[in-house]
């Protein structure tokens, strides 16, 4: 018998008992539902996660001052890294994009009537914005010549300007910080709050040499981190082993000792975060897989009875000249096209509801811009899944069917 | 050489604690284009006989030659394949699929054997049925056809993959005595006209009467063999025990 005609078979069978056929695929239905649905949200979030890390500056490594050894005594966070040290990364690692000293502060800022703490004020170098991918929304950023002369100019983020400017336009304005008067030269373009809940537009930058010497008042060129971006994503495993290389050098460590200095590679923290929300979502999956399994069994359960029902209808197949084989396919077939047709209405209601989840979030939770992930290839898997729980739990039926004998089954009534 | 040829074919029932002997020792030969009808009292074999005959069951001894081809040894498929493409069957109940039109029950056997065309399926059904005259309900359901019509549905099926046997199980057992007739005219048709063997396992003796030669069984055994029917009829209605 042509394939054709067994589905066609299936179909007609399947058609006379139409409510045993739908409750009977509910159980299938909804393990499809549920795994689609917990699938898409999860890569949801670890694409949101993602999103942030590159949100951070695309590509961005992190250098941080390390312990230091003065005869004998270790200690940590010492001023290990100056600004020549960022130069260099900058100009002599060729998998390096971009390269910017960080001098943090903190303090007050004044403008007219108002006050405002900022969560951060940073001393960075010219090439800051290129490190961080960020864009100027108005006016302009420092130059070197501001670097070197520690000028007393600033760019300021967004969440300044209602706490402390209202209608006015900031830019060319003077705001005194922690008492010293500063030119505000550009606004930074909106960025929201990263994936911890900070408000990056909360931020106040001006050149590391100002923070330095006029608001910290420090005589030392050591700079708190040296914030670099690699040229791509591929890249960073090279930028990272060249900026170790150069630094070693520079500082003239030998081989065997420690070093005083220690790069951080955010790929590393997203791809930590990553097999958190890959675990969490494989573990999610697993328990609606459950689901699945009972559907599997339910199927099962109403195969084993239609074989016995159809006990005299095997029997005249048989005497037709149904092979054993014939009769096995004609019963798997049923019991696979169940489990597709609820795996197709399954992935439906699960994209569905993802897309409901996905709308909820943005609704309750505005600025996450949670993304809406619906896989092709999650698709494709589900329907195999729920195929091979036809053939799994329709072939014990099947097989009985098969393996009746021709006279017995002609004579049931 | 003959289209069935029987030698010490038994059939042994093993129920565990007793043995139930169907058939006792059966060594007959029966050539293309015989209608035979097999009688007995119930119990005698005639339905074991049958189905042996018919590759639905397979004896415990001897040797059963079909068209010169071992059937004692074949495998299930194998049986099966002899089933679907040299005999046909008609029971007593019809044995129609339910719920499944007149012309997609005739067309089942050609589903199982090589591979034909839906087109050619389809018109080899319908050719069928209207050789016993339903080419006008083919798309009835056995629940919408008469008796007779739905063991004619069933004789067309079982011929429409141009067997050289036609089995038939009490064929008029379920019939009142009219359609009974044209159903024995449509067997004596097939064989007369076509060629077709018959072989029929009946109570009614109006169509064991048909037919042109008669095996009376009884205890697993053959005790008459005859072309006259008369004699049959003595055998049958001979009873060993009142000899006594």
């Amino acid at each position: 018998m042509s394939f054709f005609d067994t589905v066609r078979i299936a179909f007609r069978a399947l058609l006379k008992n139409k409510m045993r056929a739908v409750l009977t695929i509910i159980g299938v239905v909804i393990g499809i539902a549920a795994v689609t649905t917990i699938v898409s949200i999860g890569q949801g979030a670890s694409k949101l996660v993602s999103g942030e890390f590159e949100a951070l500056g695309t590509n961005v490594i992190l250098v941080f001052p390390g312990q230091t050894r003065r005869g004998g005594a270790r200690q940590s966070g010492a001023p290990t890294l100056t600004t020549a040290d960022a130069d260099s990364i900058g100009t002599e690692c060729p998998a390096v994009l971009a390269a910017s000293p960080i001098v943090g502060s903190s303090g007050q800022i004044i403008y007219g009537n108002e006050n405002w703490n900022p969560k951060q004020i940073q001393g960075v170098g010219q090439d800051y914005l290129t490190v961080r991918n960020w864009e100027l929304e108005a006016g302009g950023f420092f130059s070197t010549s501001d670097i070197e002369s520690n000028a007393k100019v600033c760019v300021i983020g967004q969440t300044l300007i209602p706490k402390l400017f209202r209608t006015v336009n900031p830019l060319d304005e003077m705001i005194r910080v922690n008492n010293v008067p500063f030119r505000v030269i550009g606004i930074l373009g909106k960025k929201g709050a990263n994936m911890v809940g900070d408000d990056q537009d909360d931020v106040v930058l001006m050149p590391h040499t100002t923070v330095r010497k006029r608001l910290n008042g420090s005589p030392l060129d050591n700079v708190g981190i040296i914030m670099v971006s690699a040229r791509g994503t591929n890249q960073m495993g090279e930028a990272a082993k060249q900026i170790e290389t150069l630094l070693y050098e520079r500082h003239e460590i030998g081989p065997s000792e420690e070093p005083d200095f220690s790069v951080q590679d955010t790929t590393e923290i997203a791809a930590t975060l990553g097999i958190i929300t890959g675990t969490l979502t494989l573990m999610l999956s697993a328990i609606a897989g459950i689901s699945l399994l009972v559907g599997g069994v339910g199927i099962m359960n109403i195969m084993l009875v239609s074989v016995t029902e159809r006990t005299r209808e095997i029997g005249i197949r048989m005497a037709l000249g149904a092979r054993g084989k014939d009769i096995l396919r004609q019963f798997l077939i049923e019991s696979v096209v169940l489990s597709c047709i609820g795996g197709a209405i399954g992935l439906l209601l699960g994209t569905g509801a993802s897309m409901c989840a996905n709308v909820l979030i943005n609704v309750y939770k505005p600025g996450t811009d949670w993304p809406m992930v619906i896989s092709i290839p999650a698709a494709v898997v589900a329907m195999g899944f729920a195929a091979a729980v036809g053939v799994f739990f329709g072939y014990y039926p099947a097989r009985r069917a098969s393996k009746l004998d021709p006279i017995d089954a002609l004579r049931y009534e | 050489m003959a289209l069935i040829e029987l030698d010490d074919v038994r059939r042994v029932y093993d129920l565990g604690e007793v043995k139930v002997h169907a058939l006792r020792t059966v060594t007959r030969q029966i050539e293309l284009g015989e209608y035979i009808a097999l009688i007995g009292p119930s119990g005698s074999g005639k339905s074991t006989l049958m189905n042996t005959l018919g590759c639905l069951d397979r004896p415990t001894h001897g040797s059963y030659l079909l068209d010169g081809e071992e059937v004692v040894t074949m495998n299930r498929d194998q049986r099966a394949k002899i089933r679907n493409k040299q005999l046909g069957f008609v029971f007593q109940n019809f044995n129609l699929l339910n719920r499944t039109s007149a012309l997609e029950n005739v067309e089942l056997p050609l589903m199982y054997g090589p591979r034909v065309s839906a087109r050619e399926r389809r018109d080899r059904a319908m050719e069928m049925l209207g050789k016993v005259g339903l080419a006008d309900r083919y798309h009835h359901h056995p629940s919408q056809l008469s008796g007779g019509q739905q063991q004619r549905v069933a004789i067309a099926r079982a011929l429409v993959n141009r067997p050289s046997i036609l089995m038939g199980d009490e064929p008029t057992g379920n019939l009142d005595s009219r359609t009974s007739r044209e159903v024995i005219e449509l067997f004596r048709e097939l064989n007369e006209l076509q060629g077709i063997t018959v072989i029929l396992v009946t109570h009614d003796q109006n169509v064991a009467r048909n037919a042109k030669r008669t095996l009376v069984l009884r205890d697993g055994e053959i005790v008459e063999d005859t072309v006259d029917f008369q004699l049959a009829k003595v055998a049958l209605e001979h009873d060993p025990a009142l000899e006594e």
